[in-house]
């Protein structure tokens, strides 16, 4: 005889899966309603506005939150080119070739090369080899190549959802290839090439191990002058306030301030991308 | 008369396509030219073999931090991997279409938290818990393996999902219409159906796993001894290399390429694996 009836199994199965599901969510929810909890009584406009002293005990955040903002940005102004240039030539100027399957692989690999080896990696080349130093410079070149296959993949799939009569049309009217692609494709891809971007962001805001040892932990009382500055990110921040025990009540008003950073954008990003498909479904 | 423009156009982008690759080789260059010679030097047995990590004294052993990464990955494993699918299979097959549209990017927003967030909240919440119910010093494998359980949660939870709503819905219908309850069709039909997809989401996990360093460092209790039971301190490969880091020079820090190395090609090898089950995925239902 059988122990269940499919009935009962299927009951069963249904009640163990949605625990499952209900499990993962309140991780969630317990993970982001801590720290705000924690946090948020601490961040102010002092807080965000002013510069830190005794090693972060005390004073603000400001310097930090530029250097967060920075970052990524230079990480930015160098992945995207590079990153949308790959995703056209993949999507507009080649076919499926042993050539795109290698292209392809090492975006792949790249994607699944951990943080801690882009921070030696950057390390030895940008900080050592180059002479960059600590500094700006040297850990947005970091991202910039921790970010490419992200910015790859989603510029490619978004130029690809461009609809091919676009592309006849354009050229039945005389227009190159690359005008095509820079007056036609590339405008109408740039919701889904901003969602591949935001992301990014969203990466680099919570990176700590590739860019502790590229861009170092200065913690200064004013805002980087120049690219050959050291300076803390957000992460970088909590990190060492929590670690080494300097303040757990600064450690959490920099955490809470940092998730919502990464929340916000995060959900920028899947809102624009939702908005893309839905334009396109049309 | 082409265009300038038109000219350059196509060798630049096709320049410009190599740059991930050439990326991902600049990194394993610079890596192995860094770790390679010493562990020629001292001899891959000893490296990967002995238990002694003395770098002033020149012992260079990193066997208990093999130990430690394997342990706390498939610790990691045991605990997010069935979590992760069976949520993956709720959502795609027990709960209206919309409401999984807006869980599952709810879920994969658990990827965005930073790792140092869920290494903090490993020591102030979870190490104390394991510590009163399990005893040890709280920092722990065990703390470790559940934080990354947690962390690989969104990984191995959207790729599976992807995986099982690629199944064809004939799939599905023809085993309902043979009179299959849901649950049935499910683990009958759907799971082997999706089982390559699922398998590429706990492989990439496990890279995941064994790869982060900013949660373990906080949770695991950075201690260089085989772990004899889950609530030993541990020091896993990364968590070694990111804090002897900043003070490493000369033979120190190669060693601490050379443990990159090990890491790099473990890493490379489960990609590979991760990439050759979608792949077949990709054959199979085509």
């Amino acid at each position: 005889m059988r122990l269940l009836s499919p009935k009962q199994a299927q009951r069963m199965a249904i009640g163990i899966l949605g625990l499952a599901t209900f499990a993962i969510l309140s991780v969630l929810v317990f993970i982001i309603g801590f720290v705000l909890n924690k946090g948020l009584p601490v961040v102010s406009w002092a807080f965000l506005s002013e510069a830190p002293s005794d090693m972060g005990r005390a004073g603000g955040i400001f310097p930090i939150l530029i250097t967060t903002l920075l970052l990524p940005l230079l990480a930015l102004a160098v992945a995207m080119p590079l990153g949308v240039g790959t995703a056209v030539y993949l999507a507009e100027y080649t076919r499926e070739t042993r050539m795109t399957r290698i292209i392809r692989f090492g975006t792949d690999c790249l994607a699944g090369v951990p943080s801690i080896l882009f921070g030696l990696f950057g390390f030895i080349f940008f900080v050592v080899m180059l002479g960059f130093g600590w500094s700006l410079l040297s850990g947005s070149l970091t991202l910039a190549i921790m970010v490419l296959p992200t910015l790859i993949r989603t510029s490619e799939e978004a130029i690809r959802t461009v609809p091919d009569a676009y592309r006849e049309v354009s050229c039945s009217m005389g227009a190159t290839r690359w005008q095509t692609v820079w007056r036609v494709i590339l405008p109408n891809a740039l919701p889904g090439i901003a969602t591949g971007v935001m992301l990014s962001i969203g990466r680099c805001i919570g990176e700590t191990a590739a860019v502790i040892f590229t861009a170092g932990s200065v913690l200064g009382r004013h805002v980087p002058s120049s690219l050959f500055d050291s300076s803390r990110t957000m992460a970088v921040h909590f990190y060492l306030l929590a670690r080494e025990g300097i303040s757990n009540e600064y450690a959490y008003g920099t955490a809470a301030v940092m998730i919502l950073a990464v929340l916000m954008v995060n959900l920028v990003a899947y809102w624009m991308m939702h908005a893309f498909i839905r334009r396109r479904a049309r | 008369m082409k265009r300038i423009d038109e000219i350059i156009a196509r060798p630049l982008l096709a320049a410009i396509a190599f740059s991930a690759l050439a990326s991902l080789l600049l990194i394993a260059v610079f890596i192995l030219k860094e770790g390679l010679p010493f562990m020629a030097r001292i001899g891959f047995r000893d490296f990967l073999g002995s238990s002694d990590w003395q770098p002033q004294e020149g012992h260079f052993g990193i066997f208990p931090m093999i130990v430690a990464s394997l342990g706390v990955t498939l610790g990691a494993m045991a605990i997010g991997a069935p979590l992760g699918i069976a949520g993956a299979i709720f959502l795609c097959e027990f709960v209206p279409r919309p409401v999984m549209r807006t869980v599952k990017p709810a879920i994969e927003l658990l990827a965005g938290i930073p790792s140092v967030v869920f290494g903090f909240l490993g020591v102030m919440v979870l190490a104390p818990l394991v510590r009163t119910h399990f005893g040890g010093p709280g920092l722990s494998l065990l703390t470790a393996a559940i934080i990354l359980g947690i962390m690989v949660l969104p990984t191995v939870t959207s790729i599976s999902a992807d995986a099982i709503m690629a199944v064809p819905g004939a799939f599905r219908e023809g085993a309902l219409a043979l009179g299959a309850t849901r649950w049935q069709s499910v683990y009958m039909v759907i799971l082997k159906a999706a089982r390559s997809g699922i398998i590429a989401s706990v492989i990439l996990a496990m890279g995941r796993a064994i790869g982060e360093t900013m949660a373990v460092i906080m949770v695991a209790g950075n201690t260089v001894r085989v772990p004899h039971s889950a609530l030993d301190p541990v020091c896993t490969l990364t968590a070694k290399i990111a804090m002897e880091m900043a003070s490493a020079s000369g033979l120190h820090r190669q060693s601490l390429f050379a443990i990159g190395v090990v890491l790099f090609v473990v890493i490379m090898i489960l990609n590979a694996l991760a990439m050759t089950a979608i792949r077949s995925r990709k054959g199979a239902s085509s």
